[in-house]
């Protein structure tokens, strides 16, 4: 033996193969074990997906009852035939994980406050904030009520848990979904949990922007003072087409909610605090654009008599996709749509009597409690007169490359005390808050799809939506025989005017919830006269309803008008009209704003090139189309002249502001143009008018207009750029710069990273007639050639046709590629 | 032609032990180590021998897998770790890899019975 050549080569080899076998700091994250990740046998290269994959298969599962056929489309859909209910759910859990494995884990990830386990302690802010929220524990709430009081659930959600995990049990270590080689780890079992935890991830994206909002509000409320406050953020919307519409009667309230008489000085004009704290980040806000279009046209109005419906939910655009396509037959239904990996059942769809969609209700369910603690140990708070005990929970944290965290949070009578003092953000201003949250309570918002799915009518559909309470939708519905239908369904408080806007005192009960409003006082209506139902997130009612809807900065106008506009003088409609409506890009914020502009501008004070943006302004076509310049126009204009009249108000906070809504300033112009706070407060010898921050705002949109010109970027669609971003944010696994018109407040509601996460229309023919697709693919693998296949298609507004047949027609199809048997071993 | 059979034998081994992903993605080292053992060459020889061994299945395999694939995943990995985006890059890389660390195992067992295979 040469003993050190012998050494020294060893020495290398151990070397080279422990830097290999090691995450290596890249940029700001870490590299995955290079040589594991490179290994053709074990790393990314196992997921590069042949193109031409056959995906037959057989499966032997002792956890069946009986066998289940499986048809997989050309698009990769599944459609499962099976002989009951709970095999049914199993297979979709099977399948589910087979194509979203990583994405289901990571999603139930950050709904728990666990990303740092896996991603070390850059995540633990934003663990904390979820943690503290209570995210957990909604979900250990609601799977507890479902197994002591609901076995029918329970059967349901364990079979689709059992189903997942069958997929993972028979998982090769080189078949790993890709991003766990890319992150080095590894799956863990799916549990009933994980999916309460999901849905509770849909309450935050849908209702928990009030986690943020309410605290912005109130420190913007204490910045201005409350006089100030109300002309920038008023409730009042003039040009509101509300989903009910204008002049329908309601009932007589059973609750009214009592104003509290020291609400005026205790509450709404609270005096501001000037202390400065220490914070952490919390992570962003649900998107404000986060809503939804549904409509459904009655038989009158179309072409073949009979109803169609369409729902397009407005959600961050990811990959992989928030849905998943599948037919799910059984004795008992035969259901089409959009399901969430993670959950059994279809969320968005069809069965062979009826199709539903949902857009978001917006309606305020999470209010904060200021708490005063007796002293540090937070072990006793003031409530109605004495020291109340409080429960302490602990949640551990774990990360990776580090200790554990663990929080002991405080459970008051209102909820959890997110905010005290181990915790703090920018906005919370040194407060003890408590958050009271609808999501908290337990929910069956699984049992409502499961209903539905199988719903044959009316009734069976309002009672179904009867037991959602969170988050709160506008569930639309269509059936065969010719009945159109919309609620807006969920626990929604009965609040008296802005209680809940602001943080409320929380010392005692005066300013409690006084009750949930019931079921049936929930704003609905079917088949009304006009011939069609719709809701774009405005206001459900006008200011008839007997309850408080909320801050007006939860529900965009102008999508609703303009849905209600086009749908008004439709007749013989076709679904192909439905389509195009679907992704119309008129901009009807524009047609209000540009006229009551142009009567402001004061054309000889501007510029040569302000001019000639101006002139470029008014040739447009008021469309967000792709290749517009106009648009781009528009938008820099208005937010210039919006900063120009706002930002003087709101410079000079410590904390960042909300800036008022953009209809808060167009309604104003169009009412008097007299309008004090366009003067800028900063200079005291000189009164602004709107007229002259008008022309100072196009000034300065025309320097930035100048700058796009020249780097080519001035079309809307590559000013906008839209993207579907990998949920790792990580570019190479997104789409960047898609070519799409649309935005806010347009019916193509698509903006940078934002829109119609899936697109439905369904015609209620004796024979379904169903379109759709989302921008994604079915396979999670960005190694798969289904990865993103449906994105380019739904960028250039087409639409699939949807299978929904039989097991021996579809069979007959030659849309029918792949076949995989699921057999009772 | 002892050359030729290390080759094949660091090529076939560093398979079998691959094909059971729960053995970690280095047990070709210890099979092409023992290689070097069994079948003593000199260093050079046996380097090459282990380095080609490896590098040509970590070749085979990426490249036949890359083109089934119509290079859908190499040209996004390509731009993660970040080799522009260039799949050919990626699959140089790759079997750099394997050549490098299958040429040193080699070498290292060789080194254990260098004597003996030189006389």
């Amino acid at each position: 033996m040469r003993l050190l050549p012998f050494l020294a080569s060893a020495l290398v080899t151990t070397g080279l193969v422990v830097t290999l076998n090691t995450q290596l700091k890249l940029g700001a994250t870490k590299s995955p074990k290079l040589g594991y990740f490179l290994s053709p046998q074990h790393g990314f290269w196992k997921n590069a997906e042949n193109i031409h994959t056959n995906f037959d298969a057989t499966i032997l599962a002792n956890d069946l009852k009986g066998d289940v056929d499986v048809t997989i489309d050309d698009r990769l859909v599944p459609h499962i035939y099976a002989d009951n209910d709970l095999d049914a759910y199993y297979v979709q859990g099977y399948l589910h994980a087979k194509f979203r494995l990583w994405q289901m884990d990571f999603q139930t990830r950050v709904a728990s406050g666990r990303l740092s386990e896996i991603a070390g302690a850059d995540k633990l802010s934003i663990d904390r904030f979820f943690r503290r929220l209570g995210m957990v524990y909604g979900a250990e709430q609601t799977e507890s009520y479902i197994n002591e009081n609901n076995p029918v659930m329970k059967a349901t959600v364990d079979s689709y848990t059992a189903g997942v995990n069958a997929y993972i049990n028979q998982l090769k270590p080189e078949d790993l979904p890709f991003e766990y080689k890319l992150m080095n780890y590894a799956p863990e079992l799916w549990t009933p949990k994980k999916t309460y935890l999901f849905l509770m991830f849909m309450s935050y994206d849908l209702t928990g922007r009030s986690a943020t909002t309410d605290l912005q509000l109130t420190n913007t409320r204490d910045y201005l003072g409350y006089d100030l406050f109300q002309k920038l953020y008023p409730n009042q919307q003039d040009s509101l087409d509300p989903i009910i519409p204008k002049g329908t009667e309601f009932a007589k309230p059973s609750i009214k909610p009592i104003k509290p008489g020291s609400a005026d000085t205790a509450y709404l004009k609270m005096p501001a605090s000037k202390k400065l704290f220490r914070y952490e980040e919390s992570p962003e806000a649900p998107n404000k654009n986060n809503g939804s279009n549904n409509w459904a046209v009655s038989g009158s109005k179309t072409k073949s008599g009979r109803p169609i419906l369409c729902s397009d939910p407005h959600l961050g655009l990811n990959l992989p996709s928030l849905w998943f396509e599948v037919q799910i037959t059984t004795p008992t239904h035969s259901t089409y749509g959009a399901s969430f990996p993670g959950s059994p059942a279809v969320i968005i769809g069809f069965n062979d009597s009826l199709a539903w969609g949902v857009t978001n209700a917006g309606r305020d369910v999470l209010d904060y409690y200021e708490v005063k603690f007796k002293d540090s140990t937070q072990n006793e708070y003031w409530y109605n007169g004495t020291w109340k005990n409080v429960t302490k929970r602990t949640e551990v944290i774990k990360v990776k490359d580090s200790a554990d965290v663990i929080e002991n949070i405080s459970m008051s009578h209102w909820g959890p005390v997110m905010f005290d003092a181990f915790y703090q953000n920018q906005q919370s201003n040194g407060k003890n808050l408590a958050v009271k949250w609808t999501a908290h309570n337990t929910s069956t918002g699984v049992e409502t799809f499961y209903k539905l799915n199988r719903a044959k009518n009316v009734s069976d559909y309002l009672q179904a939506i009867s037991l959602w309470k969170c988050p709160g939708q506008n569930f639309v519905m269509a059936t065969k025989t010719g009945n159109i239908a919309i609620k807006q369904q969920g626990d929604f408080v009965a609040r008296w005017e802005r209680q809940g806007d602001f943080i409320m005192p929380g010392e005692d009960s005066t300013y409690d919830w006084q009750g949930i409003i019931p079921g049936n006082e929930n704003p609905m209506i079917m088949n009304p006269s006009r011939g069609f139902v719709s809701s774009a997130n405005q206001k459900a009612t006008d200011a008839t309803y007997p309850y408080y809807l909320g801050t007006a900065a939860s529900f965009p106008l102008y999508r609703g008008i303009s849905v209600n506009q086009h749908l008004t003088p439709m007749t013989q409609i076709t679904p192909e009209d439905m389509m195009a409506l679907q992704t119309n890009n008129d901009n009807v914020f524009a047609a209000q704003a540009r006229p009551a502009l142009n009567r402001l501008i004061q054309m000889d004070l501007l510029s040569p090139q302000a001019k000639r943006m101006v002139t470029i302004l008014n040739a447009w076509d008021l469309k967000n189309d792709e290749n517009s310049k106009g648009i781009t126009v528009f938008k820099l204009i208005w937010d210039s002249v919006e900063s120009a009249v706002w930002s003087d108000e709101l410079a000079g906070s410590k904390i960042p502001l909300t800036k008022p809504e953009s209809f808060v300033l167009l309604e104003q112009i169009c009412r008097d143009t007299n309008f004090t706070v366009a003067d800028d407060i900063r200079t005291k010898d000189k009164v602004e008018t709107l007229k002259d921050q008008v022309n100072v705002g196009i000034e300065r949109a025309t320097q930035q207009l100048i700058s796009l010109e020249k780097e080519n970027k001035l079309t809307w669609g590559s000013f906008k750029a839209t993207r579907v971003v990998h949920l790792t944010k990580i570019p190479a696994l997104s789409r960047l710069n898609l070519p799409i018109g649309g935005g806010v407040n347009i019916i193509n509601a698509t903006t940078e990273n934002h829109g119609p996460s899936w697109r439905m229309v369904v015609h209620m023919t004796d024979e379904i007639e169903a379109y759709g697709l989302y921008p994604g693919g079915q396979s999670g693998n960005p190694g798969s050639p289904f990865y993103d296949n449906f994105v380019d298609y739904w960028a250039a507004g087409k639409y699939y046709r949807l299978l929904f047949l039989s097991k021996e027609k579809l069979k007959e199809s030659e849309r029918a590629k792949w076949h995989m048997q699921f057999k009772h071993a | 032609m002892k050359f030729i059979a290390t080759l094949l034998l660091s090529t076939l081994l560093a398979y079998a032990s691959g094909i059971y992903g729960d053995l970690p993605w280095f047990s070709f080292v210890i099979t092409n180590l023992l290689v070097a053992i069994v079948l003593p060459q000199k260093p050079a020889a046996a380097f090459l021998s282990g380095a080609i061994g490896v590098g040509l299945l970590w070749a085979g395999l990426s490249i036949y897998m890359d083109i089934s694939n119509n290079h859908i995943l190499s040209t996004k990995v390509a731009q993660i770790l970040p080799l522009g985006g260039s799949y050919q890059k990626l699959i140089f890389i790759t079997v750099l890899v394997g050549f490098l660390l299958g040429g040193l195992a080699s070498l290292t067992g060789s080194f254990i019975r260098n004597k003996k295979a030189a006389q």
